[in-house]
């Protein structure tokens, strides 16, 4: 309890210090606290393949991609401001969604049927669960369609990415031709064949 | 000693409250992308505090995928980004308004 107490502080300091920071790249360290303290988290709930996958995939790859899109875009960001204008677009969301997270937590609370007793209803062997075999076994088996399915998500998502932002040849040369500044040309009819 | 998945679940709402104020009141789209991971990651919080719960691997696999399509997500919203902030001074999602009618 002492130590889930701790990642919760760890897990919501840092959440609110990411969308809070000033400069986005603040918030990328905000945000790689936050990821490292939920790695930590899924080590105490037993699932030690999604925390190792936790901190390679997030801390590793999109953080790293978030760093070189800032570095990118080094442009003036403007200081973090909330104007009054932008109040009440803020303000009615956000107290909707805190009474519906305060209710869901307290109907989570009082409901006795989701604390259930690790062998009620249980489907897998209690020690075995979370183990990289146990996990990959049920990925590989069970679940092989899903994780072609992803495969495919993946390889559109980098064709994507490509067709987006891979507008530039490697020497800075635009791929497509320019289009010129001046006027279009009218365009003309062609004439009709004459026999 | 173990920990009620009732505190998980509680955490989950809490980070996705905050995760959903972030994507609402920034302006800065990277920032909202940040966001919209700590909405990924607290959803992934609730699947693994559930599957513990229940013994069921099924709650691993799904915060596995969900991680899988976060990364396709932001490496394509990245690179939109990339491309429509390329040349103006402020990086603020306000300022798109290319396709205003």
């Amino acid at each position: 309890m002492i130590v889930f107490a701790i990642l919760a502080l760890f897990l919501v300091a840092s959440a609110l210090f990411t969308v809070t920071a000033k400069k986005p790249v603040y918030s990328v360290v905000g945000l790689l606290v936050n990821f490292i303290a939920l790695a930590a988290t899924y080590l105490t709930l037993q699932a030690e393949f999604l925390a190792v996958i936790q901190i390679v995939v997030y801390s590793g790859a999109i953080l790293i991609l978030f760093v070189f899109v800032i570095a990118l875009l080094s442009s003036g960001t403007r200081a973090f401001s909330l104007g009054p204008d932008r109040m009440p677009r803020v303000a009615i969301p956000g107290i909707l969604f805190a009474a519906l997270a305060c209710g869901a937590i307290a109907v989570t609370a009082t409901r006795t049927s989701l604390a259930v007793q690790p062998t009620a209803g249980a489907t897998g062997d209690a020690n075995v669960f979370g183990s990289v075999a146990n996990f990959g076994a049920a990925l590989f088996t069970t679940n092989l369609l899903p994780f072609e399915v992803t495969a495919f998500i993946l390889m559109v998502a980098v064709i994507g990415v490509v067709l987006i932002a891979g507008d530039e040849g490697p020497a800075g040369v635009p791929r497509r031709k320019k289009r010129r500044s001046g006027p279009r040309e009218p365009i003309v009819k062609p004439e009709p064949l004459v026999r | 000693m173990s920990v009620a998945p009732e505190n998980y679940v509680a955490l989950s709402a809490v980070l996705f409250f905050i995760g959903v104020v972030g994507v609402i009141v920034r302006r800065n789209p990277l920032i909202m992308l940040m966001s919209i991971e700590l909405l990924f990651n607290s959803a992934n919080l609730a699947l693994v505090a559930f599957a513990r719960a229940w013994v069921n691997n099924a709650g691993h696999i799904f915060a596995f995928l969900v991680i899988t399509v976060a990364a396709a997500e932001a490496a394509i919203a990245l690179a939109i980004v990339a491309v429509t902030f390329r040349r103006t001074p402020h990086v603020d999602v306000d300022e798109v308004a290319a396709l205003k009618g």
